[in-house]
């Protein structure tokens, strides 16, 4: 497996290892993390990696940026298998699975388009957080399937 | 509940409502006992969508209180044509009244506009959401009738976008109540409904047909369903037409069944039912007075230590 990865993707020095990534999800995670190259971080993505617990999965590492707790629990909605490696000089410091919020905000938009967040208002999207989708705090819309596509832009 | 915001019957609790209809009874034919303490007092009217029983009994009300309102008036006539936000709209209406009812074609609006203010906030409706005010009435009515212990209801039409019907079966739920939802299955309860309903331990059932349920129900109430819900004429006419009731259509019912609408009604109630010792929809439009002064007057009034 680790000879796998070193082919695929190369180690980091300091940064953020999110591994497990259930495969096809990797670009979502980069979306919810508001990570697109444009501010010049170094981001290497592994896709369709063989895994022993998840059969294949993706695998994102980010150079020079430790991740929040707030971004790791909301990467919960989309890779709920997930863990997070925190990587300084090359060392994995700290290790943790992702734990699934109560709520979130600004991050997804709600798909009810009479919903008062889908007008021109200056709200913050909220969704509280279900164990099998999200619900938007304002019109009670319930989404369980296709989360990553309401990820705001 | 003193100087909060009334925004689904979710937060209802059973002790709040029987507060809100033990004082709507005290208040109901004697509002006048109040007038004085609320002669300062001005309410805010924005109603984004038309309204005619639901804004003037709360412009009654609050004048049977002692004080005023403030209307916002039709929507083309307001700033809301130049493209002001709700949430700029109620920050400004906030320095004018002491309370905001707020009605609005999209869900979620009142619970966004309390948001942004520090006065109460009514919700008078919110597009296909909730319009909890309307529910109070509604039990009030059946509290008079019926009665809401031991009690079994039909709740029939447009059960997808019917926001009294949302809120009527949220409240339902603290008392028990068996509830038998009767629709075509494109106008069923949203699945949101239904799990929330759930979640609360209501009991509920739905239906096709009417037929089935009649003989055992205490109240029936029925809803409107509107025309543009459907693609076609012809489709709406087929199934507007299945969920109308004659007076022979209750000669199946109890005698002492208590027939419901939160009006307007266009056909699917007969006129030869307001004969009948079954109508009561128009006693339960009057509730609206009474149930909205005791709510004005829970909000807005001093604390009586």
């Amino acid at each position: 497996m680790s000879e796998n990865h070193k082919l695929r993707v190369s180690k980091i020095r300091n940064g953020t290892v999110i591994d497990h990534v259930h495969a096809g999800q990797a670009l979502n995670v980069l979306a919810i993390l508001g990570i697109d190259g444009s501010d010049g971080e170094e981001v290497s993505v592994g896709m369709n990696v063989p895994s022993d617990r998840l059969a294949t999965k993706d695998i994102v590492k980010v150079e020079g940026r430790e991740l929040s707790q707030d971004e790791v629990d909301v990467l919960s909605l989309i890779a709920p298998e997930a863990t997070i490696n925190i990587v300084r000089e090359y060392d994995v410091v700290e290790k943790h699975r992702v734990e699934r919020p109560d709520t979130v905000e600004g991050i997804l938009s709600c798909p009810n388009a009479g919903c008062i967040t889908a007008a021109d208002e200056p709200v913050t999207s909220r969704f509280d957080v279900l164990a099998d989708g999200v619900r938007c705090v304002y019109c009670e819309r319930i989404v369980r399937d296709e989360i990553a596509s309401l990820i705001e832009p | 509940m003193r100087h909060g915001n009334i925004l689904t019957s979710k937060q209802l609790s059973r002790e709040d409502i029987e507060t809100v209809l033990d004082r709507a009874s005290e208040l109901d034919g004697d509002g006048s006992a109040l007038a004085g303490e609320y002669s300062d007092t001005l309410l805010g009217l924005l109603f984004f969508e038309p309204s005619t029983r639901t804004k003037m009994s709360f412009e009654t009300a609050m004048k049977r209180l002692g004080g005023d309102v403030v209307d916002m008036g039709a929507v083309d006539s307001s700033s809301i044509t130049k493209g002001e936000s709700l949430a700029d709209t109620v920050r400004v209406i906030e320095g004018y009244t002491d309370a905001i009812v707020l009605r609005h074609p999209r869900q979620g609006a009142a619970k966004l506009a309390s948001e942004y203010v520090d006065v109460p906030v009514i919700n008078a409706g919110d597009g296909a959401g909730h319009h909890p005010t309307q529910t109070l009435l509604d039990l009030y009515t059946i509290r008079e009738t019926a009665g809401l212990d031991d009690l079994t209801i039909g709740i029939m039409g447009d059960l997808k976008y019917g926001r009294t019907v949302h809120s009527l079966a949220y409240a339902l739920s603290n008392f028990g109540t068996r509830q038998h939802f009767i629709s075509p299955e494109s106008l069923q309860l949203p699945r949101e409904v239904v799990f929330d309903l759930h979640q609360e331990g209501a009991s509920l059932k739905e239906h096709e047909s009417l037929d089935p349920v009649l003989a055992e129900l205490d109240v029936l109430y029925v809803t409107r369903i509107q025309r543009e819900r459907f693609p076609d004429e012809n489709e709406y006419q087929k199934v507007a037409g299945e969920y109308c009731i004659t007076a022979e259509t209750l000669d199946a019912a109890s005698d002492d069944l208590t027939v419901m609408h939160p009006l307007p009604r266009v056909d699917e109630i007969a006129p030869d039912v307001d004969a009948t010792e079954h109508a009561t929809y128009f006693e339960q439009a009057h509730n609206g007075v009474p149930v909205r002064m005791a709510l004005l007057d829970l909000l807005l009034g001093e604390d009586d230590e």
